[in-house]
């Protein structure tokens, strides 16, 4: 489901608030009085910071009416977004946007591959993967991060390795990191999946997101069964502005979940 | 499949695989162990079949900075191949290593006399330098650092 085209924010408010890293951290919103309609993993929403104005935030946590999103501090809006205490109030307006086909997945392995912030949106995924084990083949995390100090959702990312092998690398380790250094790509020779029926779920930066996508068709990896989250400058996110046009894509509307065999070919067209 | 099966010998044609494996000898290096020095003669390689090891740099007056970890099946030591034989990274166990560890001297001369073998050996080994070069340039672009626009966190 996805919102009407022009509805009005709704009013919702942050309950708690917890700092991710240095530049992040995650809200959680409860409408204020009427809740939107559901959201489903991979949507996102456009939340407003009243004065100061609005942005696609995936949405990181889905509980009942509650929302959850994990907002990088990079700009104007984002800043204030993530500024937000307990108490304050936002507009939000979804859901909007494509998702991640889980139940497509049923009976296969699944490989969830998340690069940076990326983890965010597949985080909701991972939680409905995780909760339904007996319908998925063996779940892989992997993980990729900038810094140790830039890892998300540590410890629940940590439980996750209960029921799922989680592999996490980082770019630059400091003084105290023990775990893997290198690019995420690295991390699919210690996971364990059947790469010629697994489904695979990506979401990073898109050379991170290419780069993962190109070794798992080289696995054998079905294009059509690797989906990929992109991101462009969404602005009214009901598909009229363009802002976020992708070729003959409206990654708002018609994504950002796209998978690889439509995403393939338009990530290679140079100023597209 | 075994690690040896999928990694850096398994990407070598079967035949020039049983080859190169005939050298190998099983060893066993505890966790915390300095396998090979920056500069070091580079004599030998290691093919890992479980644990991990860490490639480093001699930062003066840090400790040694890791820039790559590797693990089962991955090729430990290149610079055995090409001269001047010297090791470009330092390497330590980072956890109990079990690999297959081969004499660099005899593989170099093996691939000196059996000029297909050599082919296979090479090519094999300069598609994990391959590898690992463009994983180097994709760090290189700092893809995880802050966007320079406010598109806060949707899909990344």
């Amino acid at each position: 489901m996805t919102a009407p085209a022009a509805a009005p924010p709704r009013s919702y408010r942050v309950i708690a608030r917890v700092p991710e890293a240095p530049d992040t951290a995650t809200i959680v919103l409860e409408p204020v009085r009427s809740a939107l309609p559901p959201f489903a993993p991979g949507q996102f929403a456009m939340v407003y910071a009243f004065g100061v104005g609005d942005i696609p935030l995936s949405v990181s946590g889905i509980d009942g009416d509650r929302l959850t999103h994990t907002v990088r501090n990079v700009g104007a809006i984002s800043a204030a977004l993530h500024g937000l205490e307990a108490g304050a109030t936002v507009g939000v307006r979804g859901p909007f946007g494509t998702g991640w086909e889980l139940p497509s997945a049923a009976g296969r392995d699944l490989l969830v591959v998340a690069g940076g912030i990326g983890l965010a949106p597949l985080r909701p995924l991972v939680r409905a993967a995780l909760a339904a084990p007996p319908e998925y083949g063996r779940p892989n995390v992997l993980i990729g991060s900038r810094t140790p100090r830039d890892l998300l959702y540590v410890p629940e990312t940590r439980a996750w390795g209960r029921s799922a092998r989680v592999l996490v690398t980082v770019d630059r380790p400091d003084d105290r990191w023990n775990g893997e250094v290198g690019v995420v790509t690295t991390l699919l020779d210690r996971a364990d999946f059947d790469p010629t029926t697994a489904a695979a779920f990506i979401c990073g930066p898109e050379p991170m997101i290419r780069a993962t996508a190109a070794e798992l068709v080289h696995r054998g990896t079905d294009p059509d069964r690797i989906a990929v989250s992109l991101e462009r400058t969404m602005h009214c996110a009901i598909g009229h502005c363009g802002h976020c046009q992708l070729g003959p894509l409206l990654l708002c509307r018609d994504g950002p979940v796209v998978t690889w065999t439509a995403a393939r070919a338009l990530l290679l067209v140079r100023e597209l | 499949m075994t690690p040896l099966q999928r990694g850096f010998l398994g990407a070598l044609p079967p035949g020039h695989r049983d080859r190169l494996a005939a050298f190998a000898r099983d060893v066993s290096i505890p966790a915390g162990t300095r396998i090979f020095e920056e500069g070091g003669s580079a004599d030998r390689f290691w093919i890992i079949r479980s644990g991990g090891a860490a490639l480093d740099v001699h930062v003066p007056g840090r400790r040694p900075a890791v820039v790559e970890t590797l693990g089962e099946g991955d090729l430990l030591g290149w610079s055995w191949l090409f001269e001047p034989y010297r090791w470009h990274l330092g390497a330590r166990a980072r956890s109990t290593l079990l690999a297959a560890e081969f004499d660099a001297g005899r593989v170099r001369a093996a691939c000196a006399q059996d000029p297909a073998f050599g082919l296979a050996v090479t090519h094999g080994v300069a598609a994990v330098i391959a590898r690992r070069l463009a994983a180097t340039r994709a760090r290189l672009l700092d893809l995880y650092a802050p966007p320079g626009t406010d598109t806060g966190g949707t899909a990344g």
